[in-house]
Order: structure tokens, then C-alpha cells, then sequence
């Protein structure tokens, strides 16, 4: 058994960790480490589904649509290009 | 197959767009124009100069569209041409961003959440709350974040709107941005650690 499987990781160290975990980029012992620190934690459960609120909110946001000149000068060059 | 092929949604578009087909090209344009001007704003500092950049990458896809492999998405593809555009741009008007060194970023002592909020040990002294499920699909929920993301350094922007909003792959966003995998992580977790606090704060202020 690794030692690091077993080690309890501080509640300020696992925040720092969320992105490393959602990224997938954690070696096994330490996925191992901060899942049980979950798995007894409220709090950083919290912090954790409060990053996947901000993912969740912020895939939602829409970028403004093009201005109609925009639009239109878009098209135009298109035509100008295609023109034989 | 190793090589993953465009969404589909895009495939008959390109197929048509490769003959010269002028309403798939307009429906490219809806589908990415919006999202292409945006990027391109983090990049020049005008408007006008940015627009310029979506009509530039656009003339390079209807020029360039034979050289389009699919060995990454269109969308990707397309980012990936309006960033170089943007940067040559940016640099021209001597506003760069600095995404090949972290030292540069400004902010290198933050921590992800403020430390007066744990205990000596590193336990939650404040911790924080459940989330109230029903208010993240309000609109000035939406506008808080919106607003979050505006106020981060134009790196961490760049970043949190390719992988959160635009939904691109870590893989994508590195490719698009020029950057190394752990660069990217890093401004990555910067950037969602700032917005969830302003999240927070305003979940809680209600």
C-alpha cells in the first residue's frame, strides 16, 4: 500500500486540487487520497459541486450575434469571391 | 479509427461550403461568427479591430477550405486560424498575451479560495454552502458569471471561454492556444476559482 493513499490531505490543499481531479490529471494515490476526503467532507463536497456550478452556468452564456453590417460584409466577400 | 470526424452537425455544411455554396456558408457564419468575434476581442482592444479579424478568418476558411483535413473539429479549426490572426493582430497594436509564461500571469500568489477562510491546519473555518440547484438557471445567475469571467486577466478569460463556455477539450484549447497542457490546467484553475467566488458571493447574498 502506497503511504500517500492513506494521506489525509488538509481541506485548503484540496481546493487547490479540484481542477488536477476534474481534469483527470491525478495520479491513482492521490485520487485515492482526495476522494476519501470527500467521502467525509461536507464542506469540500460543497466546494466541489459549487466549481461544477460555475462549469455548468458559464456553458450556458452565448456569445452576441453579429452586427447586421458585419453580417452582411461577411456575405459580400463571400460572393466577391466566388464570382468566376 | 483514431481520427475523430467533425460533429456532424458540421460535415454537410463543409461538403456544401467546399462547392461554393453561399447559404452554408451563411450558416457557418451564425453558427461560429458569434463566438469568433468574441475570442477575437480578448485579443485587440477594439471592436471595429476585432471585426476585422472575424472577416479575415473567415476569408481564410473560404480560401483555405481544401486544406481542411477534419483532424480536429471545425470549430477548433476555425479558433485556431482567428487566434493566430488575433495575436498578429495584438501585436501589432503592441497588446500581447503573455500565454507562454506563467510568471507573467500577475497572479502568481493567489489561492484558489481566500486563506482567512480556513482554520491553522488548513480545515474550513467558513465554509461553503450547498447549492441552491433552482437559482443557477436565472438568467442574472448567468449575468454574475458572465460578469466574473469579463473582470479575469485576458489569459485566464481566453481559457475558461475556450474549455467552460465554448465547451472545447483541454486537448483543443492547448491546440487553439498555443499552450502546454499544465499551462493551461494552471490558468484553468485560476480562472474557475475566481468566478465560483463571485458565484458565491452572490448565492449567498440573497
Amino acid at each position: 500500500m502506497s503511504t500517500a493513499a492513506t494521506r489525509d490531505l488538509p481541506c485548503q490543499q484540496i481546493v487547490e486540487l479540484v481542477t488536477d481531479y476534474l481534469e483527470g490529471a491525478m495520479d491513482a494515490p492521490l485520487r485515492t487520497s482526495f476522494e476519501a476526503h470527500l467521502a467525509g467532507c461536507p464542506h469540500c463536497t460543497h466546494y466541489l459541486e459549487q466549481i461544477e456550478a460555475t462549469i455548468r452556468v458559464a456553458g450556458t452564456i452565448r456569445a452576441e450575434d453579429l452586427s447586421p453590417e458585419l453580417r452582411a460584409g461577411l456575405l459580400a466577400a463571400f460572393r466577391e469571391f466566388r464570382r468566376p | 479509427m483514431a481520427v475523430s470526424p467533425p460533429p456532424d452537425e458540421d460535415a454537410p455544411l463543409l461538403d456544401a461550403l467546399r462547392v461554393g455554396d453561399e447559404r452554408a456558408f451563411e450558416a457557418l457564419v451564425d453558427r461560429y461568427g458569434p463566438s469568433l468575434l468574441r475570442l477575437a476581442q480578448l485579443y485587440v482592444s477594439s471592436r471595429s479591430v476585432a471585426e476585422e479579424v472575424v472577416q479575415e478568418t473567415w476569408l481564410a476558411v473560404v480560401t483555405g477550405i481544401e486544406r481542411f483535413e477534419g483532424r480536429s473539429s471545425l470549430k477548433t479549426w476555425l479558433f485556431r486560424i482567428l487566434t493566430n490572426k488575433a495575436k498578429t493582430r495584438g501585436q501589432r497594436e503592441g497588446r500581447t498575451l503573455p500565454f507562454s509564461s506563467l510568471a507573467s500571469d500577475g497572479d502568481e500568489d493567489q489561492t484558489a479560495v481566500a486563506v482567512e477562510r480556513f482554520a491553522r491546519g488548513g480545515a474550513w473555518a467558513t465554509p461553503p454552502r450547498g447549492v441552491p440547484e433552482e437559482r443557477l438557471l436565472a438568467g442574472e445567475t448567468r449575468a454574475r458569471v458572465e460578469q466574473a469571467i469579463s473582470a479575469l486577466p485576458p489569459n485566464q478569460r481566453a481559457v475558461i471561454t475556450l474549455r467552460d463556455v465554448e465547451g472545447l477539450s483541454a486537448e483543443e484549447a492547448c491546440n487553439v492556444l498555443g499552450i502546454s497542457e499544465t499551462n493551461q490546467r494552471v490558468l484553468l484553475h485560476r480562472a474557475r476559482a475566481k468566478v465560483r467566488t463571485a458565484l458565491e458571493r452572490y448565492l449567498e447574498d440573497a
